[in-house]
Order: C-alpha cells, then structure tokens, then sequence
C-alpha cells in the first residue's frame, strides 16, 4: 500500500524536517569549527561559513596540547576516562543484575520494603550529597583517586542498574529457576548458569546507560579528582575551554574526542537497546 | 527408588489454606497421581514435596528421610514442568547434561546416561538443537529426558501434558506409562484431567479445596467414590444426581422422587436400610441409564421415563441429554438407538451400580 502525497502529508514533512535541521545546528557548528583554522575562527561573524578546507591541526592540538601556549592535550585525559568508566561500568551492572536477580526471583522477607528503598537512591540529587561524600571518600583513603570516584560511580549506579535488572528478570519465568534448583544448582550457580547467559539484553541497557552517565559526568569527577593528570576528559574539556585566548577550533574537536567513545558504544549496542527496553512489553 | 510420605501436611498463603492437613502414604515404584480442579492444592502439594515451597506444618519424608528442611538441590527428585522449562541458551544434550555436571558426574558417564535417555525417547538426532527449533511434544520429551538421566528417586511432574494437542496427549500417556514400567521408579504427576489419572494411576487422589477427598486405584475410584464430589469429578459425562427419598414398600426399598420410583436390589438392601424415609442424593453414571428396547441382559434394572432434549451421536455411541419433570440429566445409549427431540423415552436404570449419598455430609452410604 502506497500514500499518496496531499498537502497534509506535505506540510508535515517539511515541519518535520525544519525540527530536524534546528535540532542539527549546533551539530553543525561544532563539527564546522572543528575543521577550521584558529584565524577561521576568531571571527564569530562567520559562525556559520564553512571551513575553508579540511584543517586537521585542532584535533591534533587537542588530542596533544600546545605545550608552548601552556595548553596540555585530552589524550591522557580520554584515557582515564576510560579507566574510570569500564570497571565502574562493568561494576554497577554486575551489582545489578545481581541485586535484580535475588529481588526478583528470591524473595526474600523485606524485599518489598528494601527495593523501593534502594529507589530513593537514585532521587537523591548530587549536590546534595557532595560535601559529605568527598569527606567520606578521604576518610576511607580514596579521596582524590579515580578508585574513589569509581566507588562513587558504583553505588550511585545501584538503583537504576537494580531497576533495569530487576524488570528484566521479572519477565524470565520463574519455572527455568526452579528447574535448576531440582537439577541442583544452588543461588549462585543458577545466577551464573542460566540466569546470566539469558542477560544479554538487560546488560546492553544498563552498560549503554551506565558507560554515558559516567562517561559524560562532571560534578563528582570535579569535585573529587583534583590533580589534572587524574581528571576525565569531560573535566579537562573545562580547562580546555577555560584559558585565556578561546582557541574555540580547538574547544570543538576537543568535544568531539570526547563524544566519540559514547557514539561508538551507542552505534555497535543501540539495536539490543531498543529491543532490551522494549523487553517484555511485546509477546515474544 | 523411593517411598513419599506426606505426614499432616499443611500450606497456607496468608490466609489461604492451600493445603489442609494432607496424609499420603506413596509406596515406592507407585504412579500416584494427585487430581482435583485448578486452584485445588494439587500443584502445591507437589511442590512442597520437591522443596519449592516452605511446608507451613507437617512432615515430608522421602523414604525414611524427613526432608522439611532439605533444598530441592538435595532432594534427589526430578521434575517436569509443564512448561517444560528447558535452558534456552543451552542444546538439547546440555540441557540433559545440566543436572549430572552440577553433581560432577563423570563426563563418559553423563555421556553414556544422556545418549540412552535421548535413545529411549527418540530425540537422538535432536541433541545438538536449542529448545527453541524444536515443536511442542519434542521439548515435552526433552524435558522428560532431563529428568530420567539423573536417574532420581522420585519423578515429580506438573500437568506435563496440557501443552500438547489432543492427539499428542494420549500418545504421551501411554510413553510416560511404559516409561514408569520400565523405569520402575516412585512417579507422582499432578493433573486436572481425569483421563490422564485414570489411565495412568496406580492410585489417584482426589483433591478439593486443599483437602484429600479420596485416595484409591483408578477402578476402585470410579465404582465406589466416597462422596458426591469424587463422584462427579471422575468419569465424562459426569454422574448424574438426584435428590431423593428411600422408601420401604412391601418389604422393598425404593429410591422415590416427584418423576421416578426406582426398585433398590435385593442384595443392597441391607446397606440401605438404615437409611428409609431418609432424604438422600441418587447417583448414577450415564453409561448405567440404557434404552429399555437395548437393555443388556444380565442387569438388575428399574423403569423411568425421560424426555429427550438433545442428542450426540458419537459415532459408538449416543449422547441424551434427558429431562425427568425438570431436571437434567444424561445417558450415554445405545448407537442403534433412534429418538428425537421431544420423544418421550423408557429408560432402564442399572440399579446394580447405583449410588446413594448423604445430602448432609455428602458422603456416600455404604
């Protein structure tokens, strides 16, 4: 069956592709600066005119700094990054799905009143919390180490990873958990060998929401992380921005460095995360 | 191999009585089959004894083993589910294998138990699929097979056969009735089909309500119930009932209702007498209500008349569907047998397998 176009239809699709072309603007910018020139740049005139041509350098001076200008590259940076956001990653999800896995599928006295209040966990808005959290980070000696703010990262990451995993494996039926228990598996063994391998889509979910929460997180990592050779990439992007003549050429490529891990973890697993939020809704 | 032994059992869900005071004695290599009406008790019981649920009070043993506190992993049963609950991510062979590894089961061995199990099912060429490119009777099979290589001492299943098309059903009966033969291990199956119960039982128990109503062999369940609800739950069609009084007439007794007078035989009298110018429940079984012009020989009878409401032919047999004044009843008769809607028919009533119950406690008079 074929629609026919009508000047609805029309209007609707050119209303549809202004929204979308507003919503690319900024995208535009960001990547039009990025290829241009510092000289290019400084004329905020030209804001929109294209780059006269493909210049690299900004994505060079961002990844390695400008040592004379006093400017220290995202390289170092983006690594730490990563060390900080695959094991608090891969942490928070396994806590999940474990914490989901026993509220699921043993309840145990309590459960309802310990669940929701695990929830409340994730109302709780960080600045609130900052002042005591990085007093008890110290007191515990991890005040100022990418373990600590890992740590931080981790329990803060509990709720919603339980959330996700308890839901998840709500829709499991209860009668696979049962089977292994006669075969028998005991509360581990039956986590680890039937319930795990059947995960797939529920950790999808929680590692794409987790790996962006915290690879895109600023507050905890600013306030924690003093030395700038621990700091993530999201911090140093501040300083980046932050000194004296805005080398904006270089702001930008320096953003788009540092938005590429998130897109590529989006791009590779983003189809599981349709299907793993739709988990359930739909009668396989 | 193991005896079951359920000792004053008893479950409850907040309020709910599941199970009420539940005493089974299963003798080991038995095919007990527990029956009742969904919501009966009859899965819970099952699953108390594999250790799924908590026994509120009550004991469990599995031959002399008390087994109350004993997780399921340690009961040494199997189970088939009506689900079937196979391992998805796992083949067919490892979902088999899965039991014996847990219990470090030497890897020949597993081997060796798996490849017989999947021979004496017919899932050899199946071992290496995953559940789910396979039909419904070959994951039943599998999730038989599951059971049978860890080679337990009770085989536990719950309505193993609801899943499966009508045709597949009765084929499975009869495997699952060779298999405990050949097996000759302690089966306990929960279902809410009598066929199933009375095809394959060595004894049946009847549940209602949580409570035990009766425990007996197929045929014993069938000619002598102990009360109305056995009574009506056992057989298709249903037996029919009818309130009733027990009147002594010239040294007879007769079962008088306002449309009928049927004469009790002579050799039941003595159990009944007691019983005269009582109100009672009149029962009898479909198959006991013939055509007067088709009566076999042989049969103690007594004469009423029934209009015809409907009739089913069923092709060895036809199916009335009869009033007497305004209640219903029905009669399973004689195919050759030809009555309309309407007809006013002569029935004869085999008295030699009737059924007499106490309106108040509805138990039956014997």
């Amino acid at each position: 069956m074929t629609k026919h176009l009508n000047p609805m239809r029309i209007g609707i699709y050119v209303l549809l592709i202004l929204f979308a072309l507003l919503f690319l603007v900024p995208v535009y910018v960001l990547l039009a600066s990025s290829l241009k020139t510092f000289a290019e740049v400084q004329d905020m005139s030209k804001l929109w005119v294209p780059p006269a041509g493909l210049h690299l350098e900004s994505f060079r001076a961002a990844w390695s700094g400008i040592p004379e200008k006093g400017l220290r590259g995202l390289s170092r940076n983006l690594l730490n990054s990563v060390y900080l956001t695959v094991p608090a990653t891969i942490l928070s999800s396994l806590l999940g799905s474990l914490n989901g896995y026993v509220l699921a599928k043993w309840k145990f006295r309590g459960a309802s009143v310990v669940f929701p209040l695990m929830l409340f966990g994730m109302f709780i808005p960080y600045q609130s919390v900052l002042i005591p959290l990085t007093q008890t980070l110290a007191a515990i000696g991890l005040g100022g180490t990418l373990w600590g703010l890992i740590l931080v990262h981790v329990v803060y990451g509990i709720p919603i990873t339980t959330l996700i995993f308890r839901n998840y494996y709500a829709e499991v039926p209860t009668d696979l958990i049962e089977a292994a228990r006669i075969d028998g598996a005991g509360i581990l063994s039956v986590y680890w060998r039937v319930l795990f391998p059947l995960s797939l889509p529920g950790f999808v979910v929680v590692i794409i929401w987790q790996f962006t929460n915290i690879w895109n997180e600023f507050l905890f990592a600013v306030s924690i992380l003093q030395k700038p050779e621990l700091q993530p990439i999201t911090v140093a992007l501040r300083n980046l921005a932050g000194s004296q003549i805005k080398e904006w050429n270089m702001v930008m490529a320096g953003t788009l460095i540092a938005a590429i891990p998130t897109l590529l973890v989006y791009i590779v697993l983003g189809r599981y995360f349709i299907r793993g939020l739709l988990a359930g809704s739909v009668k396989g | 191999m193991a005896s079951v032994t359920y000792e004053h059992v008893y479950k409850k869900f907040g309020n709910v009585i599941a199970v009420n005071d539940m005493n089974i004695e299963i003798a080991d290599k038995e095919f007990l089959v527990f029956v009742g009406p969904s919501g009966c008790g009859k899965t819970t019981s099952l699953r108390l004894l594999a250790g799924l649920e908590e026994i509120t009070s009550g004991d469990i043993y599995i031959g002399d083993k008390l087994v109350n506190d004993v997780p399921p992993k340690d009961r040494d049963i199997a189970m088939v589910f009506q689900s079937y609950a196979l391992y998805p991510h796992m083949s067919v062979y490892d979902n088999m294998a899965f039991g014996l590894r847990l219990h470090k089961t030497p890897k020949d061995e597993i081997d060796r138990r798996v490849k017989a199990a999947a021979g004496v099912l017919g899932i050899e060429p199946l071992l290496d699929r995953k559940p789910k490119q396979l039909s419904g009777g070959q994951r039943q099979r599998v999730a038989v097979g599951r059971a049978i290589v860890r080679q337990p001492k009770v085989f536990l299943f719950d309505e193993p056969l609801s899943n499966l098309d009508a045709k597949l059903r009765v084929q499975t009966r009869a495997e699952l009735s060779k298999l405990h033969k050949r097996l000759a291990t302690t089966f306990i199956y929960v279902t809410h089909d009598q066929v199933e119960a009375m095809t394959m039982a060595t004894r049946i128990a009847v549940i209602r309500d949580g409570i035990l109503q009766q425990l007996a062999p197929p045929q014993k369940l069938y000619d002598l119930p102990d009360n109305v609800f056995v009574a009506g739950f056992i057989g298709s069609p249903s037996m029919n009932f009818f309130d009733a009084t027990l009147v002594e007439q010239d040294g007879k007794l007769f079962v008088v209702s306002d449309t009928f007078k049927l004469q009790v035989p002579v050799e039941k009298m003595g159990t009944y007498k007691e019983y005269k110018g009582q109100e009672v429940i009149f029962g009898i079984r479909p198959e006991d209500i013939h055509i007067k012009a088709y009566m076999p020989p042989g049969v103690v009878s007594a004469d009423m008349k029934g209009k015809v409401d409907v009739t089913e032919l069923m092709g060895n047999e036809i199916f009335l569907y009869l009033f007497t004044g305004k209640k219903p009843f029905i009669a399973r008769v004689d195919p050759r047998a030809h009555v309309s809607p309407g007809d006013i028919i002569d029935l004869s009533i085999n008295m030699g397998n009737m059924h007499l119950f106490d309106p108040k406690t509805e138990r039956a008079i014997r």
